[in-house]
C-alpha cells in the first residue's frame, strides 16, 4: 500500500480533495492555522485550470463564493474561527438561497481571536446555524487526514445534492500534522450539474433569479416549508464511526480530533478490562441521533467529551434523551489535548455507575 | 507482530528537529506502516524551543499527540526540563551531551543514550548535521525500523536544493547509530 500513499498535512489533504472534487474556484483570506489550504491551492489551483483569488477580506471571498455557486461552479473558501465568524453573512444568504458553496473551518481557540491552537468552540456555529435567520448546513467532521481528502470530495457532492452549504469542521491538529494519504479521483461528476438552477447566461432557457428575498404573500413561508423539508431529507446522510461499543457499559462520545485521541485512551482503557466504547459522529449535522438512541436503548451509559465547554454534548442529550443522559467533560481549548487528559473522567463515568 | 512507537524531538529552532520528524515519519511510511507527525506549536514556541511527536505503528493511530512519549530526543536543556521527566517509565532517552549535562538526567526511570551530536556532527565536517546524528542514535536504541529505511528515505523529505548533501546526512544517520558511548 506504500507506494500510493502520500505523506501530507491535514490542510493539503482537504485542498488536494477539493482539487480531485473537481473545484475550480477558491477564494479565501490569510488566518492561522489554515494557511497551508491557500498556500498550496495559490499554485495547485491555477495549474488545474481554476481560479484563485486571495480576497480583501473573510467577508470578500465568502460572496465570491455565493457568486460562484450561484453559477453552478464547484467552489470552496476556508478560514478558521475569527475569519468563519465573518463569513456568516454570505452563508446565511448562500443558504437562503440554495447554493451548493463549501466552507472549511480549522476550528482554533476562541472566543474572539483566541490563540493559534486546537478547539472545539465552533460546533454551535457550526451545526446550529451561524448566522441570521433559520437554516442548517451540513457538517462534516473529518478526524484524520484521509478522512479529511475523502469528506472533501464528499462534500461538494452532498453541496449539489441538496443545493446547500456544506461545512467542514476541522481543528488546528488536523490542519497541522501530517498522515499518509492514498489520493483518489471520484468518477462521474455530471458535467450537467447545475444546469436547472444555475446561471449562465439564459441563451437555452427562460431568464432565472437566485434571490433569499420573499417578500411576497406566503412566499417566504413556502421557503421555508421547502427548506425543512430539505433538511429532513437530509437527516439520511447522518454517519458516524462506532469502535467497540457492541459490549461497551460506558460510549464515550467525541467528533474530530479528540474523537480519534479518544481512540487512544479507549484502547488503554480497554487492555486494563475496561468495557468502554468510542461513538464518533463523522456528520455533525444530520447529527446520528438514530444510532446513539439505538446504544442507550441496549442500556449503554454515555459520556461527552469535548475541547470547549460542551456544545455536541447538547445533541447527544437531545438524541437519547428518552431513555438516558450523557455526562460530560470539556477539555479547555488554549491546553493541548493528549489520551490521558481523557483516561481519568472516562474511568470515573465508567465507575460512577 | 504488532508494532507500536513514539517519540517526541525537542530542542533549540533551527536543530532541525521538525526534519527529522518528518524524515521518521516518511520512512515509517515507506515501511507500510501507519504514521502521524505534529508540529507542537504554541506560546513555549516564542522562548526559541520547537518540538514534534511522530507516531509509527502497525495499526491505526488513534491520537497524534502524547504525554508521556516511549521515546524522547532530546537536544537541548530546556527540553530535558520539559520532556524528560514525561518519558515513559523504562523508556528511551537520547540526550544530546554536547549540550546537556548527562547528570541532569540520571534520576529519571529511563535508559539514557548519551550522545555528543553537535561534536560527532563537527567531526564530520557539517556542524547542521547534528539532527542525523540524533535520529540515528533513536534508530539504532528503538529498533523501530531499519537505519537503512531512514536513509531511503532522506530524499523525500530533503528540499531539492541540498540533493547533494543527501550521502552526506546519510553518513550522519549512521554514525549516530554507530557511536558508542
Amino acid at each position: 500500500m506504500s507506494d500510493k500513499r502520500i505523506f501530507i498535512k491535514g490542510n493539503e489533504a482537504i485542498a488536494m480533495g477539493a482539487l480531485a472534487a473537481g473545484a475550480r474556484c477558491f477564494f479565501g483570506y490569510p488566518i492561522t492555522p489554515q494557511n497551508d489550504i491557500p498556500e498550496f491551492l495559490s499554485k495547485a489551483m491555477p495549474d488545474a485550470g481554476g481560479e484563485f483569488v486571495q480576497a480583501e477580506s473573510e467577508v470578500a471571498a465568502a460572496n465570491m463564493l455565493l457568486g460562484a455557486a450561484a453559477c453552478g461552479i464547484r467552489a470552496f473558501t476556508s478560514s478558521s474561527s475569527p475569519g468563519v465568524s465573518l463569513k456568516q453573512e454570505a452563508i446565511s444568504y448562500m443558504a437562503g438561497s440554495e447554493l451548493p458553496g463549501v466552507i472549511v473551518n480549522i476550528n482554533r481557540g476562541g472566543p474572539g481571536l483566541g490563540d493559534i491552537g486546537p478547539a472545539q468552540g465552533d460546533y454551535f456555529q457550526a451545526v446550529k446555524g451561524g448566522g441570521h435567520g433559520d437554516y442548517r448546513l451540513l457538517v462534516l467532521a473529518p478526524g484524520t487526514c484521509q478522512e479529511a481528502y475523502d469528506l472533501m470530495i464528499e462534500s461538494f457532492d452532498l453541496a449539489f445534492k441538496y443545493r446547500n452549504p456544506v461545512m467542514i469542521l476541522g481543528d488546528a491538529i488536523l490542519g497541522q500534522m501530517k498522515e499518509p494519504v492514498e489520493p483518489w479521483k471520484p468518477e462521474g461528476i455530471n458535467p450537467e450539474e447545475g444546469k436547472d438552477w444555475a446561471l449562465y447566461g439564459a441563451s437555452d432557457h427562460s431568464p432565472r433569479i437566485i434571490k433569499s428575498l420573499f417578500l411576497g404573500e406566503g412566499e417566504l413561508a413556502g421557503q421555508n416549508q421547502h427548506l425543512r423539508e430539505k433538511y429532513e431529507a437530509m437527516q439520511v446522510e447522518a454517519r458516524a464511526e462506532s469502535y467497540l461499543t457492541e459490549d461497551a457499559e460506558l460510549v464515550v462520545c467525541a467528533y474530530g480530533s479528540i474523537g480519534r485521541i479518544v481512540k487512544s485512551a479507549v484502547r488503554k482503557l480497554r487492555a486494563n478490562g475496561k468495557k468502554v466504547g468510542l461513538f464518533r459522529p463523522i456528520t455533525l449535522y444530520p447529527f446520528p441521533s438514530n444510532e446513539l438512541l439505538e446504544l442507550a436503548k441496549k442500556g449503554k451509559r454515555f459520556l461527552t467529551t469535548e475541547h470547549n465547554l460542551g456544545q455536541m454534548v447538547e445533541d447527544v442529550r437531545l438524541a437519547i434523551r428518552t431513555v438516558a443522559d450523557s455526562e460530560f467533560f470539556g477539555f479547555m481549548p488554549g491546553n493541548l489535548p493528549t489520551p490521558d487528559a481523557f483516561e481519568e473522567p472516562i474511568l470515573a463515568a465508567l465507575e460512577r455507575k | 507482530m504488532n508494532l507500536y512507537q513514539d517519540v517526541i524531538i525537542a530542542g533549540f529552532g533551527g536543530q532541525g528537529v521538525m526534519l527529522i520528524g518528518n524524515l521518521l515519519a516518511y520512512a515509517g511510511m515507506e515501511q507500510g506502516l501507519n504514521v502521524t507527525y505534529i508540529p507542537v506549536y504554541g506560546p513555549e514556541m516564542r522562548g526559541g524551543t520547537a518540538n514534534c511527536t511522530v507516531v509509527v505503528s502497525s495499526e491505526e493511530i488513534g491520537s497524534p499527540i502524547i504525554h508521556r512519549p516511549k521515546s524522547c530526543i532530546v537536544m537541548n536543556r530546556p527540553s530535558l526540563d520539559k520532556f524528560g521527566p514525561r518519558i515513559e517509565e523504562n523508556g528511551l532517552l537520547i540526550l544530546n551531551t554536547s549540550l546537556v549535562d548527562l547528570e541532569l538526567a540520571k534520576g529519571l526511570p529511563v535508559k539514557v543514550v548519551p550522545i555528543p551530536v553537535n561534536e560527532i556532527a563537527d567531526s564530520l565536517g557539517n556542524a547542521r548535521l547534528l539532527n542525523m546524528v540524533a535520529l540515528g542514535a533513536y534508530v539504532n536504541a528503538s529498533g523501530v525500523m531499519p537505519l537503512q529505511a531512514v536513509q531511503g528515505a532522506l530524499g523525500h523529505v530533503i528540499s531539492s536544493h541540498y540533493k547533494h548533501l543527501i550521502p552526506k546526512n546519510a553518513e550522519a544517520l549512521q554514525a549516530g547509530a554507530d557511536y558508542k558511548p
